[in-house]
């Protein structure tokens, strides 16, 4: 392991101080000159057209600004989804439409002095609607006679499968070997059919956004974004606003877990300060964040395996079916990456076929939820090779370990699979997942309690095991840029596309940079995402920050220290290849003599041949190193109950080199929580008419401090060459394990697969009624 | 309507909308923005501040009903040897994530210590379970407690 200064050190992260005193500003903490308030009217019903809208009431209410709907807002077709361009989602959707599609999407907003006017105001707005049939269920959703969400004028802007004629928002298919065979050649077939549910990222901070016009006519969207540069793009191209003409800046972040990697609330501050010249905020009420933002795409998983006595796969199927509710954001992506992301981990498997549809349904809209359809589809994938590795008696962490991808290998899929276009084939060059499954299974004490069934009472102890991968960035896609320029105190302006969004990426890439530079954190100063200062950055989602945008930062550094150098070099009268850099010094190892960077810095930009030490670079990347963990659960299942309870939790996963391992164990633990949580309790309650009754937290319960098991993470190490100082991603890949390790847990425990999630106590008892009939 | 409280130790008197919440007057009045709103509906803590000493959402809170008390919010604790203590604490265990949650948990964290300046990780977990934190994971907050708690003890 290199021997570094910086890097690998858990420096506190550089916001913490302002965050923890409550002086960093949010999107909704910036003083506006009297705004207007944003309020939305949504639909009761799951599908009906406008047949009359009348606004004239809402108009003539005193201190509304502006009522906008259909019949007054520019009607491009577009996606929310917050990608690269053009984007793999379909363009379904308009900023106002007179066809809604679910209990909750857009009619009207208005605009108000106060929100209490522009929510009295939306009482008033008189709409009739032409109820039409709803479509609920995604496995009738492709047949003839089914409810149709799109007319045929949504398309999608790359060339992919779409087909609104049938509901369907984007097909995946890829195969290789012969399937037929394989299955001929096995000894049994398993096959088993897995469901995930909707969810709420559930970040603290709700959507927000704000907008202002500069002294010079611009538009200034001050917003709660985890794609500033996107969110640009797609204001201007929705509203026909020049893209000079805005500027988006991202403050401080209340988290996003990518579901502030959608715009859709930008275009509206935008539309009205744009019209009216006048301040514009919208702030989203809990509810709205539930049913009218965005969520995690339900998916039906279904995993045919043909598996020799030995335990070897011969042949696997994985058939999915992906609700993305009624629009398609993220829906090609995500199903995607339910094979992608996924598959390639046993990369033995001689024939193999993927084919994931995404279909329209009447329900809320799905899109970027960290973990994007690998979550989904291992929480069959890890249980269907636990139900193997049982069937065959091999120990499922000898089974993973023998047939896992390692170092040196690769796996078709890497390169069948894309985003959109066919993916990147790759050669993994950094793999611990053995060291991963032996130190977790040894925190977690597995060989002593895993198949023992220990009673306490009516409660049962169980042991399970997920393995999981996930990816750095998208390749050839996903690009990240820095600059940075160089003050009189050896201090650096360093200013980054890259989106922090509360992971800390400020801090890991002002540790990159001081790595290069030998200086501490300290003398960074780090600005990120602000579409007038700082260069381009596809923003935070892909598990990219730290591998697309560290590397953009790591390459502008060394353009600076050749700069540093070179000014030493003249000051010096030295050679550039006896100077090296230690501690904010330049030092010639033939005479030791020694400059401040202080010195180097005044010299250039006041003494002798003048100018900026400055430099920018930009990085994209050509492969997208997987990240590997191995995530043990321990539960207690109350056999008279069903109660399940997560009583010991390890992750130890091998990202590469941590930047900072307390920021890379905060990502594993704030993962792991959410997905513990995701597995035993989240869930939308939907009523008869598709509305969503639980949107509250009341309702919707997520983990608090109270419910946590004993929780341990393990960072094992490992160093991925192509990453910056050897590092890989971690943000999403610890929310993955959870749910398949704790079902895994509970059928040791008491000798029933809960193919469908959550495991609330009603379901596993329902369970455990049938087994033992 | 007028109030009079006190703030963060300072007399306040103030012309109120009836219907206005603590939050609001906190927020939009005062200009005092750590107090964060996460849910609206007294759930997640993100507004938590302390009333006549005890912790309170101030999003349940209707803003009349603060008349001649005393309020304490993150602005004020900050300056107070365990709000410090705490602050230090929070950043040094990885605490803080995106910071949103954060000031709700300090004011939670403040309302333990006060009463149990010696908790127990079980105590903590109970007394922190009305702030909801989506980043953390909550592990690194109960050992920020337990290291702030730890802490003032050595220095007292």
């Amino acid at each position: 392991m290199p021997d570094f200064k910086s890097v690998g050190k858990s420096v506190n992260k550089i916001d913490s101080l302002s965050l923890a005193t409550g002086e960093e500003k949010f999107a909704d903490d910036f003083r506006l000159e009297s705004p207007l308030y944003l309020a939305l009217l949504y639909s009761p019903h799951a599908h009906a057209k406008i047949k009359n809208i009348n606004i004239s009431k809402a108009e003539k209410t005193e201190g509304v600004a502006g009522v906008y709907y259909f019949g007054n807002t520019p009607q491009e077709l577009h996606t929310t989804a917050g990608q690269g361009f053009p984007e793999p989602s379909p363009y379904d959707t308009r900023i106002f439409d007179k066809r809604v599609r679910f209990v909750g999407d857009r009619v009207a907003m208005v605009a108000a002095d106060s929100i209490e006017i522009a929510r009295e105001a939306l009482k008033r707005i008189e709409v009739e609607y032409e109820i039409l049939e709803p479509l609920f269920d995604p496995e009738r959703a492709m047949e003839t006679e089914a409810p149709k969400l799109h007319s045929d004028e949504a398309y999608a802007p790359i060339p992919v499968t779409y087909d609104p004629s049938k509901n369907l928002a984007a097909e995946v298919e890829m195969q290789f070997g012969d399937l037929e065979k394989g299955f001929e050649e096995s000894d049994f077939v398993i096959e088993h059919t897995y469901k995930t549910q909707y969810a709420s990222h559930c970040a603290i901070e709700p959507h927000t956004a704000v907008a202002r016009i500069d002294e010079r006519g611009r538009l200034i969207i001050i917003t709660a974004t985890q794609v500033p540069f996107h969110a640009r793009r797609i204001v201007s191209r929705t509203l026909g606003i020049p893209t000079g003409k805005i500027r988006v800046i991202k403050p401080r972040i209340g988290g996003g877990f990518g579901g502030k990697q959608e715009v859709f609330l930008e275009q509206l501050v935008a539309l009205v300060t744009w019209e009216t010249k006048r301040p514009s905020k919208i702030v989203l009420s809990r509810k709205e964040v539930f049913v009218n933002s965005r969520t995690r795409h339900p998916m039906r998983v279904r995993l045919k395996t043909g598996v020799k006595n030995d335990g070897t796969i011969t042949a696997l199927e994985l058939d999915a079916l992906m609700n993305t509710g009624a629009y398609g954001s993220h829906a090609l992506t995500v199903m995607s990456n339910a094979g992608a992301k996924v598959l390639p981990l046993f990369n033995k498997i001689p024939n193999m076929r993927f084919i994931g549809r995404t279909v329209y349904t009447n329900f809320p809209v799905g899109g970027a939820y960290r973990g994007y359809g690998a979550t989904q589809s291992y929480f069959g994938f890890c249980q269907q090779i636990d139900i193997i590795a049982r069937k065959t008696g091999r120990d499922v962490l000898e089974y993973y370990k023998k047939w896992t991808i390692k170092e040196g290998e690769t796996s078709d899929v890497f390169r069948a699979l894309g985003e959109g276009k066919e993916g990147v084939a790759q050669v993994i060059k950094s793999c611990k997942l053995d060291e991963c499954i032996d130190r977790g299974a040894e925190a977690i004490g597995w060989y002593e309690k895993r198949g023992k069934r220990i009673r306490n009472g009516d409660r049962v102890k169980g042991m399970g095991v997920a393995c999981c991968m996930q990816g750095s960035g998208i390749p050839k896609i996903d690009m990240g840029a820095a600059s940075m320029k160089m003050n009189e105190d050896g201090s650096f302006n360093l200013y980054v596309g890259a989106t922090d969004l509360g992971t800390g990426s400020d801090t890991i890439l002002a540790q990159i940079a001081a790595e290069v530079l030998s200086v501490p954190v300290e003398k960074f100063i780090v600005l990120s995402s602000d579409t007038d200062l700082t260069p381009f950055d596809v923003g935070a989602y892909a598990s990219s920050t730290t591998y697309i945008s560290g590397q953009a930062v790591r390459k502008c550094a060394e353009k600076i220290k050749a700069q540093i150098t070179a000014v030493a070099a003249e000051m010096l009268d030295a050679d550039e290849d006896d100077l090296y850099i230690e501690n904010g010094n330049v030092i010639c190892d033939k005479t030791g003599d020694s400059l401040s960077f202080d010195d180097i810095c005044y010299r250039a930009l006041y003494s002798e041949n003048q100018f900026q030490i400055q430099a920018e670079a930009s990085h994209f990347a050509t492969e997208s190193p997987p990240p590997f963990i191995a995530q043990f659960a321990e539960v207690e299942v109350d056999t008279k109950t069903g109660r399940v309870e997560v009583i010991q939790f390890v992750s130890a996963v091998d990202c590469g080199q941590a930047i900072n391992p307390k920021l890379a164990e905060g990502q594993v633990e704030g993962a792991v929580v959410n997905g513990i949580s995701y597995a035993l309790w989240e869930k939308y309650i939907f009523n008869e008419k598709g509305e969503m009754t639980n949107p509250n937290f009341g309702d919707y319960k997520i983990f608090t401090a109270a419910d946590l098991p004993k929780m341990k993470t393990i960072i094992v190490g490992s160093f991925e060459e192509s990453g910056p100082f050897g590092a890989k991603s971690v943000g999403e890949i610890a929310i993955n394990g959870p749910m398949p390790a704790i079902a895994n847990a509970i059928y040791d425990a008491v000798g029933v697969r809960m193919f469908e999630a959550p495991f609330t106590p009603e379901r596993v008892f329902e369970r455990m009624k049938k087994a033992d009939r | 309507m007028r109030i009079e409280f006190t703030i963060n130790g300072h007399p306040v008197n103030m012309e109120i909308d009836p219907s206005a919440r603590l939050l609001d007057i906190l927020r939009e009045n005062l200009d005092l923005t750590g107090t964060k709103e996460g849910c609206g509906e007294g759930e997640c803590g993100a507004c938590s501040v302390l009333l006549d000493g005890a912790l309170v959402n101030s999003c349940l809170v209707p803003a009349f009903q603060v008349d001649s008390r005393s309020v304490e919010t993150i602005e004020g604790l900050r300056e107070t040897e365990i709000g410090k203590a705490l602050i230090d604490a929070f950043c040094e265990s990885g605490a803080i994530q995106c910071g949103f949650c954060s000031p709700g948990f300090i004011v939670a964290s403040t309302a333990l210590l006060r009463s149990n300046p010696e908790p127990t990780e079980s105590e903590i977990r109970a007394a922190l379970s009305g702030n909801l934190c989506r980043c953390t994971g909550y592990t690194k907050i109960i050992e920020a407690v337990l290291l702030a708690s730890k802490k003032i003890k050595e220095k007292r």
